[in-house]
Protein backbone atom coordinates (compact mmCIF):
# COMPACT_ATOMS: atom_id res chain seq x y z
CA UNK A 1 0.00 0.00 0.00
CA UNK A 2 1.10 3.19 -1.07
CA UNK A 3 1.81 6.47 1.00
CA UNK A 4 -0.89 7.43 -1.85
CA UNK A 5 -3.22 5.26 -0.92
CA UNK A 6 -2.46 5.66 2.91
CA UNK A 7 -3.35 9.50 2.01
CA UNK A 8 -6.44 9.11 0.26
CA UNK A 9 -8.24 6.27 2.67
CA UNK A 10 -7.46 8.75 5.24
CA UNK A 11 -9.24 11.19 3.51
CA UNK A 12 -11.84 9.35 2.15
CA UNK A 13 -13.00 8.28 5.92
CA UNK A 14 -13.31 12.05 6.79
CA UNK A 15 -15.27 12.87 3.63
CA UNK A 16 -17.60 10.06 4.26
CA UNK A 17 -18.04 10.71 7.99
CA UNK A 18 -19.21 14.45 6.74
CA UNK A 19 -21.55 13.20 4.02
CA UNK A 20 -23.32 10.61 6.64
CA UNK A 21 -23.39 14.26 9.16
CA UNK A 22 -24.61 15.87 6.17
CA UNK A 23 -27.94 13.62 5.03
CA UNK A 24 -28.61 12.78 9.16
CA UNK A 25 -27.82 16.17 10.64
CA UNK A 26 -30.94 17.87 12.40
CA UNK A 27 -29.94 21.32 11.66
CA UNK A 28 -30.11 22.76 8.10
CA UNK A 29 -27.33 25.31 8.26
CA UNK A 30 -24.83 22.56 10.02
CA UNK A 31 -26.34 20.35 6.62
CA UNK A 32 -24.98 22.85 4.16
CA UNK A 33 -22.08 23.57 5.69
CA UNK A 34 -20.88 19.75 6.63
CA UNK A 35 -21.71 19.55 2.23
CA UNK A 36 -19.15 22.56 1.76
CA UNK A 37 -16.63 20.14 3.77
CA UNK A 38 -17.50 16.97 2.14
CA UNK A 39 -17.28 18.64 -1.44
CA UNK A 40 -13.64 20.01 -0.16
CA UNK A 41 -12.32 16.87 0.79
CA UNK A 42 -13.44 15.10 -2.50
CA UNK A 43 -11.46 18.51 -4.08
CA UNK A 44 -8.58 16.77 -2.26
CA UNK A 45 -9.43 13.44 -3.31
CA UNK A 46 -8.97 15.01 -7.29
CA UNK A 47 -5.41 16.51 -5.97
CA UNK A 48 -4.36 13.09 -4.38
CA UNK A 49 -5.30 11.70 -7.92
CA UNK A 50 -3.20 13.87 -10.04
CA UNK A 51 -6.31 15.70 -10.86
CA UNK A 52 -5.32 19.55 -10.02
CA UNK A 53 -7.48 21.31 -12.88
CA UNK A 54 -10.37 19.40 -11.20
CA UNK A 55 -9.40 19.88 -8.14
CA UNK A 56 -9.61 23.93 -8.24
CA UNK A 57 -12.64 23.88 -9.87
CA UNK A 58 -14.27 22.00 -7.54
CA UNK A 59 -13.33 24.26 -4.96
CA UNK A 60 -14.18 27.53 -7.14
CA UNK A 61 -17.87 25.64 -8.19
CA UNK A 62 -19.09 23.92 -5.60
CA UNK A 63 -17.86 25.27 -2.43
CA UNK A 64 -17.60 28.76 -3.80
CA UNK A 65 -20.94 29.03 -5.44
CA UNK A 66 -22.92 26.13 -4.99
CA UNK A 67 -22.56 25.80 -0.98
CA UNK A 68 -23.29 29.45 -0.68
CA UNK A 69 -26.30 29.13 -3.46
CA UNK A 70 -27.82 26.35 -0.64
CA UNK A 71 -27.47 29.09 2.35
CA UNK A 72 -29.08 31.07 0.30
CA UNK A 73 -32.19 28.87 -0.35
CA UNK A 74 -32.28 27.40 3.03
CA UNK A 75 -32.28 31.14 4.19
CA UNK A 76 -34.99 32.58 2.09
CA UNK A 77 -37.62 29.13 2.74
CA UNK A 78 -36.88 29.23 6.94
CA UNK A 79 -37.36 26.16 7.19
CA UNK A 80 -38.01 24.51 11.02
CA UNK A 81 -35.31 22.73 12.68
CA UNK A 82 -35.23 19.17 13.76
CA UNK A 83 -35.66 15.99 12.77
CA UNK A 84 -38.88 14.94 12.27
CA UNK A 85 -39.92 18.70 10.44
CA UNK A 86 -36.76 17.25 8.07
CA UNK A 87 -37.22 13.59 7.69
CA UNK A 88 -40.12 11.24 6.30
CA UNK A 89 -41.78 8.45 7.28
CA UNK A 90 -39.49 6.25 4.92
CA UNK A 91 -36.39 6.71 6.63
CA UNK A 92 -35.71 3.08 7.36
CA UNK A 93 -36.56 2.29 4.11
CA UNK A 94 -33.78 4.59 2.58
CA UNK A 95 -31.33 3.20 4.82
CA UNK A 96 -32.15 -0.60 3.62
CA UNK A 97 -31.64 0.94 -0.20
CA UNK A 98 -28.99 2.62 0.78
CA UNK A 99 -27.17 -0.37 2.47
CA UNK A 100 -28.09 -2.90 0.07
CA UNK A 101 -27.10 -0.51 -3.21
CA UNK A 102 -23.58 -0.26 -1.21
CA UNK A 103 -23.18 -3.62 -0.71
CA UNK A 104 -23.83 -5.37 -3.97
CA UNK A 105 -21.28 -2.43 -5.67
CA UNK A 106 -18.96 -2.62 -3.37
CA UNK A 107 -18.78 -6.50 -4.01
CA UNK A 108 -18.70 -6.34 -7.07
CA UNK A 109 -16.04 -3.91 -7.46
CA UNK A 110 -13.63 -5.81 -4.86
CA UNK A 111 -14.31 -8.58 -7.15
CA UNK A 112 -13.34 -6.54 -10.46
CA UNK A 113 -10.43 -5.14 -9.51
CA UNK A 114 -9.26 -8.55 -7.52
CA UNK A 115 -6.41 -9.33 -9.89
CA UNK A 116 -5.32 -5.39 -10.80
CA UNK A 117 -1.93 -4.61 -10.72
CA UNK A 118 -0.59 -1.17 -11.58
CA UNK A 119 2.59 -2.60 -13.31
CA UNK A 120 4.39 -1.77 -10.63
CA UNK A 121 3.90 1.79 -11.01
CA UNK A 122 5.90 3.62 -7.67
CA UNK A 123 4.32 6.75 -8.11
CA UNK A 124 1.64 8.03 -10.43
CA UNK A 125 2.60 10.38 -13.66
CA UNK A 126 1.57 13.57 -13.84
CA UNK A 127 -1.84 13.67 -14.97
CA UNK A 128 -3.02 16.09 -17.65
CA UNK A 129 -2.33 19.54 -16.59
CA UNK A 130 -4.68 22.79 -17.87
CA UNK A 131 -3.02 23.22 -21.17
CA UNK A 132 -3.57 19.37 -22.11
CA UNK A 133 -7.51 19.91 -20.85
CA UNK A 134 -7.52 23.08 -22.33
CA UNK A 135 -6.47 21.35 -26.10
CA UNK A 136 -8.63 18.38 -25.57
CA UNK A 137 -11.72 20.54 -25.08
CA UNK A 138 -10.92 22.87 -27.73
CA UNK A 139 -10.34 20.24 -30.15
CA UNK A 140 -12.09 16.71 -29.11
CA UNK A 141 -14.76 18.08 -26.82
CA UNK A 142 -16.01 21.43 -28.76
CA UNK A 143 -19.51 20.00 -29.53
CA UNK A 144 -20.15 18.87 -25.91
CA UNK A 145 -18.51 22.56 -24.68
CA UNK A 146 -21.04 24.33 -26.84
CA UNK A 147 -23.62 22.33 -25.75
CA UNK A 148 -22.89 23.26 -22.01
CA UNK A 149 -22.79 26.73 -22.41
CA UNK A 150 -26.31 26.96 -24.12
CA UNK A 151 -27.34 24.71 -21.13
CA UNK A 152 -26.08 27.13 -18.76
CA UNK A 153 -27.40 29.90 -20.69
CA UNK A 154 -30.85 28.14 -20.88
CA UNK A 155 -30.58 27.37 -16.80
CA UNK A 156 -29.65 31.37 -16.07
CA UNK A 157 -33.19 32.47 -18.42
CA UNK A 158 -35.11 29.09 -16.43
CA UNK A 159 -34.22 29.91 -12.96
CA UNK A 160 -34.55 33.85 -13.46
CA UNK A 161 -37.96 33.41 -14.80
CA UNK A 162 -39.20 30.62 -12.39
CA UNK A 163 -37.60 32.55 -9.32
CA UNK A 164 -39.37 36.25 -10.54
CA UNK A 165 -42.29 37.30 -8.88
CA UNK A 166 -45.45 37.52 -10.81
CA UNK A 167 -46.00 39.92 -13.66
CA UNK A 168 -45.14 44.13 -12.99
CA UNK A 169 -44.67 43.50 -8.98
CA UNK A 170 -40.71 43.94 -8.74
CA UNK A 171 -40.00 47.12 -6.51
CA UNK A 172 -43.33 46.77 -5.11
CA UNK A 173 -44.17 46.29 -1.20
CA UNK A 174 -46.47 43.41 -1.00
CA UNK A 175 -49.48 43.81 1.56
CA UNK A 176 -49.35 40.70 3.28
CA UNK A 177 -46.63 38.52 3.73
CA UNK A 178 -47.36 35.20 2.28
CA UNK A 179 -45.53 32.92 4.78
CA UNK A 180 -48.09 32.22 8.06
CA UNK A 181 -46.04 29.34 9.34
CA UNK A 182 -44.02 29.31 11.96
CA UNK A 183 -44.24 32.71 12.77
CA UNK A 184 -44.91 34.66 15.73
CA UNK A 185 -46.74 37.29 14.11
CA UNK A 186 -45.03 40.09 16.89
CA UNK A 187 -41.68 39.57 14.63
CA UNK A 188 -43.24 40.87 11.69
CA UNK A 189 -42.88 45.04 10.98
CA UNK A 190 -45.84 46.05 10.45
CA UNK A 191 -47.10 46.88 6.59
CA UNK A 192 -48.02 50.53 7.47
CA UNK A 193 -44.53 51.26 8.59
CA UNK A 194 -43.20 49.99 5.42
CA UNK A 195 -45.00 52.86 3.58
CA UNK A 196 -43.07 56.03 2.67
CA UNK A 197 -45.73 58.18 4.53
CA UNK A 198 -45.17 56.29 7.69
CA UNK A 199 -48.90 56.74 8.78
CA UNK A 200 -51.43 53.66 6.73
CA UNK B 1 -2.48 2.59 -6.55
CA UNK B 2 -5.58 0.31 -6.68
CA UNK B 3 -8.57 1.75 -8.46
CA UNK B 4 -10.61 0.49 -5.55
CA UNK B 5 -10.85 3.35 -3.25
CA UNK B 6 -11.36 5.68 -4.83
CA UNK B 7 -14.78 3.18 -6.41
CA UNK B 8 -15.43 2.43 -2.48
CA UNK B 9 -15.52 5.93 -1.89
CA UNK B 10 -17.72 6.66 -4.76
CA UNK B 11 -19.70 4.31 -4.21
CA UNK B 12 -19.99 5.17 -0.42
CA UNK B 13 -20.87 8.98 -1.20
CA UNK B 14 -23.52 7.67 -3.68
CA UNK B 15 -25.46 5.29 -1.52
CA UNK B 16 -25.45 8.05 1.07
CA UNK B 17 -26.75 10.40 -1.40
CA UNK B 18 -29.32 8.04 -2.15
CA UNK B 19 -30.27 7.43 1.59
CA UNK B 20 -30.66 11.33 1.65
CA UNK B 21 -32.82 11.53 -1.37
CA UNK B 22 -35.33 8.96 -0.09
CA UNK B 23 -35.31 10.02 3.96
CA UNK B 24 -35.08 13.75 3.87
CA UNK B 25 -38.65 15.55 3.79
CA UNK B 26 -36.67 19.21 2.95
CA UNK B 27 -36.53 20.21 -0.78
CA UNK B 28 -33.35 22.02 -0.20
CA UNK B 29 -31.79 18.91 1.61
CA UNK B 30 -33.04 16.49 -1.20
CA UNK B 31 -31.02 18.69 -3.91
CA UNK B 32 -27.81 18.70 -1.51
CA UNK B 33 -28.24 14.61 -1.56
CA UNK B 34 -28.33 15.05 -5.81
CA UNK B 35 -25.07 17.11 -5.66
CA UNK B 36 -23.41 14.21 -3.13
CA UNK B 37 -24.56 11.17 -5.93
CA UNK B 38 -23.13 14.00 -8.81
CA UNK B 39 -20.42 14.20 -6.86
CA UNK B 40 -19.51 10.31 -6.33
CA UNK B 41 -19.59 10.04 -10.08
CA UNK B 42 -16.75 12.41 -10.65
CA UNK B 43 -14.42 10.57 -8.22
CA UNK B 44 -15.09 7.92 -10.65
CA UNK B 45 -14.12 9.33 -13.66
CA UNK B 46 -11.14 11.05 -12.18
CA UNK B 47 -9.79 8.03 -10.74
CA UNK B 48 -10.17 5.74 -13.70
CA UNK B 49 -8.51 8.86 -15.68
CA UNK B 50 -5.42 8.85 -13.93
CA UNK B 51 -5.20 5.18 -12.20
CA UNK B 52 -5.90 3.31 -15.33
CA UNK B 53 -5.79 5.25 -18.70
CA UNK B 54 -3.11 7.57 -17.66
CA UNK B 55 -2.38 8.16 -21.63
CA UNK B 56 -5.97 7.86 -22.89
CA UNK B 57 -6.14 10.64 -25.66
CA UNK B 58 -8.22 14.02 -24.96
CA UNK B 59 -8.15 13.49 -20.84
CA UNK B 60 -11.65 12.09 -21.21
CA UNK B 61 -12.47 11.58 -17.35
CA UNK B 62 -11.42 15.03 -16.38
CA UNK B 63 -13.18 17.13 -18.79
CA UNK B 64 -16.16 14.81 -18.15
CA UNK B 65 -15.75 15.68 -14.88
CA UNK B 66 -15.79 19.23 -15.77
CA UNK B 67 -18.68 19.18 -17.94
CA UNK B 68 -20.88 16.94 -14.94
CA UNK B 69 -19.69 20.05 -12.84
CA UNK B 70 -21.29 22.60 -14.97
CA UNK B 71 -24.24 20.28 -15.46
CA UNK B 72 -24.83 20.39 -11.66
CA UNK B 73 -23.77 23.91 -11.39
CA UNK B 74 -27.40 24.46 -13.34
CA UNK B 75 -29.03 22.25 -11.93
CA UNK B 76 -28.88 23.21 -8.49
CA UNK B 77 -29.54 27.25 -9.79
CA UNK B 78 -33.25 25.92 -11.81
CA UNK B 79 -33.71 23.53 -8.68
CA UNK B 80 -33.20 25.81 -5.98
CA UNK B 81 -35.63 28.70 -8.35
CA UNK B 82 -38.41 25.59 -8.19
CA UNK B 83 -37.82 25.01 -4.37
CA UNK B 84 -38.08 29.00 -3.80
CA UNK B 85 -41.31 29.09 -5.88
CA UNK B 86 -42.66 26.69 -4.52
CA UNK B 87 -42.12 28.17 -0.73
CA UNK B 88 -43.94 30.89 -2.14
CA UNK B 89 -47.04 29.19 -3.52
CA UNK B 90 -47.18 26.95 -1.20
CA UNK B 91 -45.63 28.02 2.42
CA UNK B 92 -43.56 24.92 2.59
CA UNK B 93 -40.37 23.24 0.92
CA UNK B 94 -40.96 19.53 2.24
CA UNK B 95 -41.38 17.20 -0.69
CA UNK B 96 -44.30 15.24 0.75
CA UNK B 97 -46.61 18.63 0.70
CA UNK B 98 -46.29 19.19 -3.43
CA UNK B 99 -48.38 15.86 -4.30
CA UNK B 100 -50.32 18.11 -6.82
CA UNK B 101 -50.00 15.82 -9.64
CA UNK B 102 -50.18 12.66 -7.99
CA UNK B 103 -52.33 10.40 -9.34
Amino acid sequence: MSAQEVVFILIGIATGGTAIMTVTSKNLVHAALFLAVTLSGIAAEFLVLHADFVAMVQLIVYVGAIAVLFLFGLMLTRAPIGREALDSQNRGLGAAVALALFGVLSSLIVQAFRNFSDAGLAVLPDGPGPVEIGEAIFSTWVLPFELISMLLLGALIGSVLLSRKEEGESGEIEAITRVELSDDPSTEVEYAELLPGGEA
Amino acid sequence: MSPVAPLILATFLFCVGVYGVIARRNAVLVLMSVELMLNAVNINLVAFQSLIWQDAPAATGQVFALFIIAVAAGEVGVGLAIVLNMFRNRASVNVDDVDLMRW
